[in-house]
């Protein structure tokens, strides 16, 4: 680009002393090139910012649940809160191409549940979570599950303003997963590798999959589960206490939490 | 088919620089995205034609400018092309940090 006018054209033929030929200026009139340089996710980002730093002031610990389809999140989300047993309050975001089957299973375990079903959209993005969050009201301290829409591609790249991703490949998927979609493993901060209660019945090399996980991501934190038998499932649950207890001294260290009754609410946050 | 978002995001970008900036009319949007990204440059080309008809930005060139995959050794220090988003230190054998290839930016607009 040209340094003194800001055109677009190769210095050398290009005189400047600013009495172009009559061509030259026509090209001059009919375009200039404005320079941008923003991310294509920058909006998407600027909510996901948003998110994050109410969640933060309220010591909110929110949990981005991602998977492929039926690697059996939602069960596991069941079971999860049942084991909890109402030691900490939790709500859920659903996210689903379409029905509320899902959040329905969710406020069965007796806990509030919103469903954004994302119609043809593949992921969930950080403006719709704000509007959810916004609408559940969850109260400081609490845990906040959202899981995503199934799909193990494109809900890596889209930031919802969660604390900690979570991804949870099955046992029946296949070991070399994080290798095929190395964007979701590279995002996670946890991978839970679930259903092992059927290790007996499927050929499935667990060691295999966490070193390939961690040839993608060597930060990846991993627990092996089963909602079913109950497997690991006390060492998900201390990292998710863990995980709180962080959550919560950092909202105290700001000191924040004890002016809100319900994160969002009141809080003015235009998010149009 | 995330690249539908992509193109809106794309699309939202382009009508904030032209209240910004006060032009009514895209010639060309430049974008650099990178080969590890999760983009499909086909994909997201056939979502900024739908997404843009009717806009200010309908019938724009959209070229899109590709960026390699690179990585660094954190041991050693070397830089070596990547193909993938992981990669291993022929040298060291650790894993090699991702330094560039995952770029999604729009970086600049021939505007009228």
């Amino acid at each position: 680009m040209c340094t003194t006018c800001g055109c677009n054209e190769a210095p050398p033929p290009h005189s400047h002393d600013h009495e172009p030929s009559r061509a030259r200026q026509q090209v001059h009139d009919a375009t200039r090139t404005v320079s941008v340089g923003q991310d294509l996710l920058a909006v998407n980002d600027a909510h996901a910012a948003r998110n994050r730093h109410e969640l933060a002031h309220a010591g909110i610990l929110a949990l981005n649940l991602m998977s492929g389809p039926g690697a059996g999140k939602t069960t596991l989300l069941e079971q999860t809160i049942r084991l909890l047993d109402g030691r900490v309050a939790v709500a859920v975001i659903e996210g689903d191409q379409q029905t509320s089957r899902d959040a329905e299973r969710i406020r069965a375990t007796g806990v509030p549940a919103i469903q954004i079903n994302t119609g043809t959209g593949c992921h969930l993005d950080a403006h719709g979570v704000g509007r959810a969050i916004e609408e559940l009201a969850p109260p400081p301290l609490s845990l906040l599950f959202i899981e995503n829409v199934g799909n193990l591609v494109c809900p890596a790249a889209f930031d919802l303003g969660e604390t900690r991703k979570v991804v949870i490949l099955s046992i029946t998927e296949g070991e070399d997963k994080p290798l095929k979609y190395p964007h979701m493993f590279a995002a996670a901060h946890l991978l839970l590798i679930a259903k092992m209660d059927l290790l007996p019945h499927v050929g499935f090399d667990v060691d295999q999959c966490i070193a390939y996980a961690k040839r993608v991501n060597p930060a990846l934190e991993v627990r092996c589960v089963s909602a079913h038998s109950g497997e690991g499932m006390d060492a998900w649950l201390a990292w998710i206490e863990r995980h709180q207890a962080r959550c919560r001294e950092e909202a105290r260290s700001v000191g924040h939490t004890h002016h809100h009754d319900g994160v969002f609410r009141g809080a003015n946050v235009n998010r149009e | 088919m995330h690249e539908l978002s992509l193109a809106q995001s794309m699309l939202a970008i382009v009508e904030q620089s032209a209240q910004d900036g006060g032009f009514r009319k895209v010639a060309a949007i430049r974008l650099e995205i990178g080969r590890l990204s999760c983009v499909m440059p086909e994909a997201l080309r056939f979502c900024f034609e739908s997404v843009t008809r009717g806009s200010l930005a309908e019938g724009a060139r959209l070229e899109i400018i590709e960026i390699a995959g690179e990585g660094c050794c954190p041991r050693c220090g070397a830089t070596l092309p990547l193909d993938e988003l992981y990669g291993i230190c022929p040298d060291c054998g650790v894993p090699l940090e991702v330094t560039a290839g995952t770029e999604m930016r729009l970086k600049e607009l021939e505007v009228a």
